[in-house]
């Protein structure tokens, strides 16, 4: 069951391997990467299955769309190969499991998936969300970050259960069938890792940033712009939807911001770092947050704007030592509204 | 007794007894009178013994009871959460048992016949409530933005009443439109309610409110914080409901944005919270922001400051009661010393209690070379007076 | 004369001594200094008094050896294990009020303290004055007294670094229990409190004998550096046989100040868990990484294994961590809605360790108690303090029978372990007398002889039945 939606042929055919090629954190060329590709495929030893950080960024390399991340998890795990020690991936889970505790409620739109974050709910507030329901809790998390420790399974086990919940507790009942995802990691859970696993999702999701830009269009006339140089620490997830980046310079544009011109934005993008510490390799994880921090630093931003909640409690106490004000990307909109009051 | 249930779930860790930094004791009983009983956890286990009946009702135990200030310092510090918010709510409930039993002592037993006989805890005529306005040109409240409400150390209280002028006068200054009750009104009865004399206070608070509603208030600036705190979050189990306002509150954003003519020589100056203000409703930033605007103010804090403030010992009814008594260990004898230590000349306050309290313990320290205790109003119109 | 004219002809003489003010022989001050927050059955002092100088204590002493009343020294009474009851009755010497910080040497790293003062005064003081400069605070809530830890062989978060408790004692101010006051330490010969060598070390006769030799009144302590940047790490395995290793080559590199273990059935996630604190701190941020990295390289194998690893933590996450003392510890005591807990505090060396849990285990789930069990090391893994906590309702005389049942059942345990409980209980010193080398306890017993002819030091402490 929820079987991944992979072709062998197109990756055995691929003259490119994009995936391994492009990759930030491990060092292909061209003919080495065709040779793991091989190993990874024929479900050999791959220096990429012991190697790979779980970035997630071949998901947006690979022209084909074809999963390579997902295959990469997925041999990890039918070899036993963990990223993480097993005791922390064993406490992860249970720390994440859903309690249970789940009970219907009434909803109306727009409603925001806050997904296992409690303590941001204070941000569903102001002009931006007038109206607006929110859910959270464990018994809706998405259960994307299973693929940082080989354990497609967990997400195949738990990721039905919470889009059940999420349609039978809330939005069937209330009539509601659009859903939006205050992280990157739910809207690419729903609208791209459920597809490759062959989960229904019988709901729509709506990107945070489509539902900020166009609420900011509809406020237009009340906002008075920042006025900052900001630098977009873009999260892992978001690999999975890079159609939705161009949400980001549409909000900057529309709120008075300039995004600094840096190395590691966009698809060179690094990541925040917590999950390298999570598979112990702190070092790399101190060596690609220096990278990143020196570049924001560089490039002259006086905010660091996060979406994932994660890649923000990891940086922020870095980002501010550094003299940037970090901020989630919700948060930034309302001081379009909140500003001199 | 209410609240009896959480008696036992004291585990006496001491965190309430500490301000948050732990430089000093912060509880004014345990402060004044050393001895364990005299903590929040020790009055904790005493409740569940005298209910137990291991103790007896003795004078002892009536005084440890009506020792506590209501300062709300181990609600603040308490590390269990949900249960410290019950902590004084039992302490008011044990004092509630022994004023029903009529076993108080006899300082409170006097001063509850008070406010009982006269609507204030001096004793006094209530047609002298309106004395501290009597050469003030103070409109009686009809069709005024807010009713201005003295409380009974500002009506009665020698010190009181220049602090409640100095107020009403700064109020006027700045075009407030305001009016007073004066022998209409009676005592807001948060001291009573502090003591456990709940049906006493009902009635206080109930004769307030129809005054009140009489004359269609809707806005009320109280000049103590107490009298705040009472009208603000108890009126309202008896349908009294306003928008309530210390008058810092309503001074604070006006003096924000004033400008001055002229320099005024520098005053080194350290705030006082009244806990009826700050513990009990957050309120830390209003005379801050008045003693920041001022010019010519250098602003030191204590050590202990905001959440972590020491009590002036003068909740709870002990400004009338006097219980903690006046020695060494007396906590608003401990607060002029802490103040004197900052090397401030002036120790501001925005609350006549506080500012009574603290003007003895200056006395009774031999400060008064060192340090002056003056209420934010004073200060405002003495360097207003000086600026423009 | 009569028990009562005698006390009453007490009570006369000590208000004489300290004032009324602070003198008690009320039923109020009687009953709450009967007992501690933890199991150990009340028993009443008939007398609380609290000095406010090392003269007014030698009054007391001598006055209470001439009438032969029982003396109990009291700290902040967070002992649990009711070494400060008054089991003979007597009077209860409260010390709060000897709380003056009286010298800290900034370049010697030490502080003197009258015995009254609290672990947080005294961090709140070196924060303020001496912002390089820290004392080894324990566990305990902050009301703790600095002597009363010291006194019972405490240690803390620089115990890694620098051991027990009692090892950073400098000196001593004691008051004999015949009224002769006497200096320990360099104190004695020099007007610093600089050490406990080169001079015959008699600080031993006030350390881990439960207030049965003396009062202190004065002590000096030794002050470690306050590092401008801290970090923890919470090493996680399954495996509780590992853990003496894994121990033992984390405080090899030296570079911690502080290890902890810590295993917990709730929340459900860290069931079955065992958890390692490796508490560090540095000058700069480079070597604090540099120490993170020699830490994590000690244990390189295990990771590599994957059978052990570093929990991930965020920074704020870490925060809880890095307080000292943790406000949560406390809360314990609510697990059971019963506001109290007490524990075994079990000395015994690191070996020991998986047995050690694989006991606790036992322990609870055959009586149905509520644990939280985890250990500190002491030196470098020269030994460890062992904790078995046991949650229990105070309304529930069942429920304070079982944990009472459980602390019983572990120091016997322990005792057979080979481990010894450290503030025992007095029937947990029964069984560790038991065990001891008769000639230990004869000599114990000579030496009590001659500092405490009457015995008026808390006795029924240290006896055998």
């Amino acid at each position: 069951m929820y079987e991944l939606n992979y072709d062998l042929q197109i990756c055995e055919q691929c003259e490119t391997c994009d995936c391994l090629v492009n990759c930030q954190y491990l060092d292909f060329d061209l003919k080495s990467a065709k040779i793991e590709k091989q190993n990874i495929l024929m479900g050999r030893d791959s220096k990429v299955l012991d190697e790979c950080v779980t970035c997630y960024a071949c998901e947006e390399y690979c022209p084909n769309d074809n999963h390579p991340f997902y295959l990469i998890v997925e041999r990890q795990e039918e070899k036993g190969i963990l990223p993480a020690p097993a005791p922390i991936t064993k406490q992860q889970i249970i720390m994440m499991q859903p309690r249970g505790t789940i009970t219907p409620a009434q909803v109306r739109p727009p409603v925001i998936n806050m997904c296992y974050f409690p303590m941001l709910t204070g941000c569903i507030r102001g002009k931006l969300y007038e109206g607006a329901s929110y859910i959270v809790g464990s018994d809706i998390f998405c259960n994307v970050m299973w693929l940082h420790f080989a354990k497609n399974s967990i997400i195949r086990e738990r990721l039905p259960r919470m889009i059940d919940n999420i349609w039978s507790h809330y939005l069937r009942d209330s009539g509601v069938n659009e859903l939006v995802c205050f992280h990157d990691e739910c809207f690419g859970t729903f609208t791209q890792l459920a597809t490759a696993f062959g989960i229904d999702v019988p709901f729509k999701s709506i990107h945070l940033f489509e539902y900020l830009s166009k609420k900011l269009d509809a406020l237009q006339d009340q906002i008075q712009p920042v006025n900052a140089k900001v630098a977009y620490q873009r999260p892992c997830s978001n690999r999975l939807v890079p159609e939705t980046q161009h949400w980001v310079d549409n909000i900057f544009q529309r709120i008075g911001i300039e995004r600094v011109e840096r190395e590691y934005d966009r698809e060179n993008a690094l990541c925040c770092g917590q999950v390298f510490r999570a598979h112990q390799r702190d070092e790399l994880a101190d060596d690609v947050q220096r990278r990143n921090l020196d570049d924001m630093q560089q490039a002259g931003a006086n905010y660091c704007v996060f979406n994932c909640p994660a890649c923000f409690f990891t940086l922020a106490e870095a980002v501010s030592e550094r003299g940037i004000f970090p901020i989630l990307m919700s948060d930034l909109c309302q001081l379009a509204f909140e500003k001199g009051t | 007794m209410q609240y009896e249930e959480i008696l036992h779930r004291c585990f006496r860790c001491g965190y309430c007894k500490l301000p948050g930094n732990y430089i000093d004791f912060n509880c004014p009983a345990y402060l004044a009178f050393c001895f364990e009983t005299y903590s929040p956890g020790g009055r904790m286990w005493l409740l569940r013994a005298w209910l137990d009946k291991k103790i007896e009702t003795t004078d002892r135990f009536q005084e440890i009871l009506f020792s506590c200030v209501n300062c709300g310092n181990c609600v603040e510090q308490c590390t269990f959460p949900k249960f410290k918010d019950q902590l004084l709510l039992a302490f008011m409930a044990g004092k509630e048992e022994l004023v029903n039993a009529g076993k108080v002592p006899p300082a409170v037993r006097d001063c509850l016949t008070n406010y009982q006989h006269h609507g204030n805890p001096y004793g006094f005529a209530r047609k002298k409530r309106h004395g501290w306005a009597e050469d003030l040109e103070v409109d009686r409240f009809s069709e005024h933005e807010y009713l201005f409400f003295p409380g009974d150390v500002g009506s009665y209280d020698s010190r009181g009443q220049e602090i409640c002028r100095s107020v009403a006068r700064l109020l006027k200054a700045n075009g407030i439109s305001f009016g007073i009750f004066g022998a209409d009104e009676v005592s807001d009865g948060n001291e009573v309610n502090a003591m456990g004399e709940t049906e006493l206070f009902r009635y206080l608070a109930e004769e307030n409110i129809k005054t009140f509603n009489a004359s269609q208030v809707k806005k009320i600036i109280t000049l103590s914080p107490h009298a705040y705190n009472a009208i603000k979050n108890d009126y309202l189990q008896f349908g009294g409901q306003y928008q309530v306002f210390h008058y810092a509150q309503i001074l604070a954003p006006i003096i924000k944005q004033q400008t001055y003519k002229s320099d005024v020589p520098p005053m080194r100056v350290t705030y006082h919270d009244s806990c009826y203000l700050g513990r009990h409703n957050g309120e830390y930033w209003s005379a801050r922001t008045i003693l920041s605007s001022l010019p010519g103010i250098q602003f030191v804090e204590m050590d202990r400051n905001m959440q972590n403030a020491l009590c002036c010992g003068g909740g709870g009814g002990n400004f009338f009661t006097d219980i903690l008594g006046r020695g060494a260990n007396n906590p608003a004898r401990a607060r002029i010393r802490e103040a004197a230590e900052t090397a401030a000349e002036v120790l501001a306050v925005a609350c006549p209690l506080c500012a009574v309290v603290l003007e003895d313990a200056v006395k009774a320290e031999r400060l008064d070379e060192r340090i002056e205790v003056k209420e934010i109003s004073e200060i405002a119109n003495e360097i207003l007076d000086k600026a423009n | 004369m009569s028990g009562v004219s005698l006390m009453k002809e007490i009570v006369e003489k000590l208000v004489k001594i300290v004032g009324a003010e602070f003198v008690s022989d009320q039923p109020e001050e009687r009953y709450i200094y009967s007992m501690d927050p933890g199991t150990m059955p009340p028993r009443e002092p008939d007398i609380v008094v609290i000095p406010g100088t090392s003269e007014e204590v030698r009054q007391i002493m001598i006055l209470a050896n001439r009438d032969e009343i029982p003396v109990v020294p009291l700290g902040a009474g967070l002992v649990l294990s009711g070494l400060s009851r008054a089991l003979k009755g007597g009077i209860i010497l409260d010390m709060k009020r000897m709380n003056r910080i009286l010298e800290v040497n900034e370049t010697s790293r030490y502080a003197v303290v009258e015995a009254g003062t609290s672990q947080g005064m005294l961090q709140a003081y070196l924060k303020k004055h001496h912002p390089n400069l820290k004392h080894s605070a324990p566990d305990a809530p902050p009301v703790a007294t600095i002597a009363g830890n010291v006194s019972i062989h405490g240690s803390g978060h620089l115990s890694h670094a620098a051991g027990f408790h009692s090892d950073m004692l400098n000196g001593l101010e004691v008051v004999l229990p015949t009224g002769e006051v006497a200096r320990i330490g360099s104190c004695a010969t020099s007007p610093y409190w600089f050490s406990r060598a080169p001079l015959p070390d008699l600080a031993g006769l006030f350390l881990g004998w439960a207030g049965t030799t003396g009062v202190i009144t004065k002590l000096a302590i030794k002050l470690y550096p306050n590092y401008k940047y801290n970090d923890v790490g919470i090493f996680v395995t399954e495996e509780a046989q590992l853990i003496p290793d894994i121990l033992h080559r984390m405080t090899g590199t030296q570079v911690a100040e502080d290890m902890t273990t810590w295993m917990t059935p709730k929340p459900d996630w860290a069931r079955g868990f065992l958890h390692c604190d490796i508490n560090f701190g540095a000058n700069t941020k480079d070597e604090l990484i540099w120490k993170r990295n020699l830490i994590r390289a000690s244990v390189q194998e295990y990771i590599d294994q994957k059978v052990a690893g570093f929990m991930p933590l965020p920074p704020a996450m870490k925060q809880p961590f890095l307080e000292v003392p943790a406000r949560t510890l406390s809360r314990f005591a609510d697990v059971r809605r019963g506001g109290g807990f007490e524990y075994v505090g079990a000395i015994m060396p690191v070996d020991l360790f998986p047995e050690a849990y694989k006991v606790g285990l036992e322990i609870a789930d055959s009586l149905n108690v509520n644990y939280s069990l985890g250990s500190r090391i002491i030196g470098v893994n020269h030994c460890m303090m062992f904790f078995y906590a046991y949650a229990f309702n105070r309304a529930d005389p069942a429920d304070v029978e079982r944990a009472q049942k459980a602390l019983e059942e572990t120091n016997r345990i322990v005792v057979d372990m080979g481990g010894i409980p450290w503030k025992a209980e007095a029937p947990a010193q029964k069984e560790i007398i038991r065990k001891m080398d008769p000639n230990m306890f004869d000599l114990m017993n000579r030496i009590r002889a001659v500092l405490d002819p009457k015995g008026i030091m808390n006795p029924g402490n240290w006896e055998e039945d």
